[in-house]
């Protein structure tokens, strides 16, 4: 069948701001979305790195910013972990990529909602500005940590940073739920609705269910949150205490209130955070699965198990988040309860990691860079997943809760393995978003630095956590057995650096390559889904002029086929 | 950079193996009746697990090494049914294993027991202080109400209310300081904000809730000082909030009782 080509727009008929910054275009909302996450993990990582500084070093002066103190380390560890799970995590895989390859994947012409996808956008990016302000409140960032315990949280009195500073966070973290909501009332409808003919839900791309799942848990999820910011905000201001319970003494002041629960906190904020974490990780899987076998030049191995993983990780995911609290004071019976349904999500999630090790089998692999990032993902996350089962278990869980070990579990499994994922769709869908390639020898130097700085930053905390060094510690002086663990802190430091200088070599590649890098063909990857069957970049109509019928699965890569043609486009007619 | 890839993989793999066998840092020698049992269940994890890790980095490894069979039939191109089920079935059956075993030890370590003679302590968090308090001789705690009697520089920071008779003979330290081979009732409480009281040589933690009183036990099996963490946030100072347990003999600790009965405040 001969495709019409697209009818040619006047492209430049649209003023700047209608083009780039109020935009209705889900290209280009996706866009925005990728330089918000930019912005935020470029300040998220300056802090993690002014923070592994500060904990062997704490009296040196760095240049501009001086001794740094130990408010400035709370200040900057919330600030790195709501950076990075918020504005990074949760955004980058799930509305910079989606927005911008969800419609084009399921053969929409836009999302169901483009005005609310504008919205959506803007509000995140009041609510970025909004968190960032804090750092010039009085007093400073929050330094209660990203999960923000009352009543450290509720109490102006508690510490630096709870007064304007908290009350900056609650506000920005508040307007980030709602952009999310909008965004994910968008991914659900234009999912169930504006498929192409004959793209039913068991022909789209994993990538396209990783998404849609990801956005009903972010709809029940994020609604929990937006509901607990409030009343913490209430019991701040307005008299409430719904968390603060009675006959406290904070820094010798009695508190006004009584009756509240602490615990009620955590478990509202868990019950949104822990299906965060696969908020974050679902699309990551998506992508990996997705890169995988377009680079194996093979199917998905085992379609159908990722579809019911993907469901069965994001409905195991809401019953798993007293896994946090073991150590809370929770009923023991219910510790039980968490720590059954916990070990259950390690099954669909091993079965992905089968899944994924079962596309490369046999496959003719062509290691690319966002190949290279993929297996990295699948490395980082069979490392990282394996002590998840450990830590489910509450009697271990209870020793190791809240030290390194966990930080190593979660940097390895959420941070690490989702930033590989992250890296990899960037070095794949470039082409499609901005009509250039990425540099590949500088995108594999960047692989093997990051590959081995993340393992040589993060393996050794699991000692650090074993020999029981408390996490979110500004300084080692404090208590001597943490005291004696200096030298595997410093070199800890000393890997970071590396690791993170080698992410200049990724900003120089992708600046470089938006200006200069070499043009990209249609169909660079010669990959099947449908974003691929326009021209690079995907101009402003995207899928409009095409009207695509699907007649194909996602992943039909031909067996024993030697030439470059050993795929069949979703939308190719049926033979 | 196929074979590059392999080869990195490996040597992350021994690198792993290599830091946990070498181990520079690794528990504290456990001195509580908990610590067997636990870093028992801790060695069985971690040896399956790290079976696991091995396993699957070199199974990876492996994939990747497979020489493209070029195969021209279409058998295990989108999956195969028995496979898959096989390998859910395997790995759902070792994580089930695994869970019950350790709900075992969860179970025995979270159940009340009792035990003639055992020793009742409050353990209070503050910022940025542990107080343990012991209720004398009558065995009672007098009531506390910080908001009223807890005045600074006034000698009563966990605010014991004058009026009652309980509350004279409490004592209050600032160093937890145990009978060796005594069982321990503890009942943990927060002054202000959320603290854990955690003393990594007895493997035990357990979070200081503000208007929770949470009960716990401890036993300790040797005599010595053992260093107290706070594990949970509690602002600026939580990196300091650091105290002592000295387990002693039960002459010893006897001692030092009636020290403070008719010298309170003494460490």
């Amino acid at each position: 069948m001969q495709k019409a080509s697209p009818i040619p727009t006047a492209p430049h008929t649209q003023g700047f701001l209608r083009r780039y910054i109020f935009t209705t275009d889900h290209k280009m909302i996706g866009r925005q979305y990728f330089f918000l996450s930019l912005a935020a993990v470029l300040v998220g990582a300056w802090l993690s790195l002014l923070m592994r500084i500060h904990i062997v070093w704490p009296k040196a002066a760095l240049p501009f910013l001086g001794e740094i103190k130990p408010e400035n380390y709370l200040a900057y560890l919330t600030m790195h972990g709501t950076l990075m799970v918020f504005f990074v995590l949760s955004m980058v895989p799930q509305n910079g990529f989606g927005t911008f390859f969800l419609p084009l994947q399921l053969g929409a012409s836009e999302m169901a909602f483009p005005r609310l996808n504008m919205l959506g956008f803007s509000t995140a990016l009041l609510s970025f500005f909004v968190l960032l302000a804090a750092f010039f409140a009085p007093g400073g960032p929050s330094g209660a940590g990203w999960t923000q315990y009352p009543p450290l949280s509720a109490i102006a009195a508690a510490g630096p940073g709870q007064a304007l500073g908290t009350d900056l966070w609650l506000v920005s973290i508040g307007l980030f739920c709602l952009a999310s909501i909008m965004s994910a009332i968008n991914f659900v409808t234009t999912t169930l609705k504006r498929r192409a003919p004959g793209m039913t839900l068991m022909r789209m791309p994993l990538t396209c269910w990783a998404w849609f799942v990801t956005a009903v848990l972010i709809l029940l999820a994020f609604g929990v949150l937006v509901a607990a910011v409030i009343m913490l905000m209430l019991d701040r201001h307005a008299g409430t205490s719904f968390f603060v319970p009675g006959g406290l003494l904070v820094s010798g002041k009695a508190v006004e209130h009584s009756g509240g629960s602490p615990l009620l906190w955590q478990h509202l904020f868990w019950f949104f955070g822990h299906p965060e974490v696969y908020i974050a990780i679902l699309p990551a899987m998506g992508v990996t699965s997705h890169l995988l076998s377009t680079f194996a030049r093979k199917p998905v191995f085992g379609y159908k198990a990722m579809v019911g993983a993907t469901l069965a990780i994001g409905g195991l995911g809401f019953m798993v988040w007293g896994h946090h609290m073991f150590a809370s004071g929770m009923d023991p019976h219910a510790g039980f309860a968490f720590s059954s349904l916990t070990t259950a999500i390690a099954v669909p999630s091993a079965v992905k990691t089968f899944n994924w090790v079962g596309t490369l089998y046999g496959g003719r692999i062509r290691y690319t860079t966002p190949l290279l990032f993929s297996v990295g993902f699948v490395s980082l996350f069979i490392t990282g997943g394996l002590t998840g089962p450990l830590l489910a278990q509450p009697a271990l869980d209870v020793y190791l809760h809240d030290t390194y070990f966990v930080v190593a579990h979660f940097h390895l499994i959420m941070a690490m393995a989702g930033l590989f994922a992250v890296f990899a769709a960037t070095y794949f869908w470039f082409p499609k978003m901005f009509g250039r390639m990425l540099n590949e020898r500088l995108g594999r130097l960047h692989f093997w630095l990051t590959l081995f700085g993340a393992y040589a930053t993060f393996m050794p905390m699991h000692l650090l956590g074993i020999a029981g060094h408390p996490r979110r510690y500004s300084e080692l002086t404090g208590v001597q057995y943490v005291t004696a663990m200096l030298p595997l802190q410093r070199f800890i430091t000393l890997a970071a650096i590396v690791t993170l200088a080698a992410q200049l070599i990724f900003l120089i590649n992708l600046f470089w390559s938006l200006r200069k890098g070499a043009a990209a063909e249609a169909n660079p990857w010669r990959c099947t889904s449908l974003e691929w069957t326009l021209p690079s970049p995907a101009p402003k109509d995207g899928l409009t002029e095409r009207n695509p019928f699907v007649s194909h699965g996602p992943y039909e890569y031909l067996p024993g086929a030697e030439s470059d043609e050993d795929f069949v486009m979703q939308d190719a007619p049926a033979s | 950079m196929a074979i590059a890839l392999r080869i990195a993989l490996v040597l992350i793999t021994l690198g792993c193996v290599f830091l946990f066998v070498s181990h520079p840092l690794w528990f504290p020698a456990g001195v509580s009746a908990q610590a067997r049992p636990l870093d028992h269940d801790f060695y069985v994890a971690f040896w399956v697990l790290g079976a696991l890790f091995i396993a699957g980095q070199l199974v990876l490894v492996w994939v990747l090494a497979k020489r493209s069979t070029n195969q021209r039939s279409t058998r295990n191109w989108y999956g195969n049914g028995r496979l898959e089920i096989g390998w859910t079935v395997i790995i759902a059956t070792i994580f089930l294993w695994f869970h019950l075993s350790g709900g075992q030890l969860w179970s025995r370590m979270m159940s009340p027991v009792k035990e003639a003679g055992q020793l009742h302590i409050e353990v209070t968090g503050a910022q940025f202080q542990w107080y343990f308090r012991y209720p004398g001789p009558d065995g009672v705690f007098g009531r506390t109400e910080p908001v009223k009697f807890a005045k600074p520089e006034e000698g009563n920071p966990l605010g014991i209310d004058p009026a009652d008779p309980a509350g004279r003979d409490d004592i209050v330290s600032t160093t937890m300081v145990l009978p060796v081979g005594r069982l321990v009732q503890l009942h943990l409480r927060a002054q202000d904000v959320v603290h854990s009281l955690f003393i990594p040589a007895m493997r035990f933690k357990q979070d200081t809730v503000p208007g929770m009183e949470i009960h716990s036990h401890l036993m300790p099996t040797q005599v010595g000082t053992f260093e107290i963490a706070c594990a949970e946030l509690c602002g600026l100072g939580h990196y300091r909030m650091r105290a002592l347990v000295r387990v002693v003999s039960e002459a010893e600790f006897e001692k030092w009782l009636n020290a403070q009965i008719s010298a309170p405040g003494q460490p």
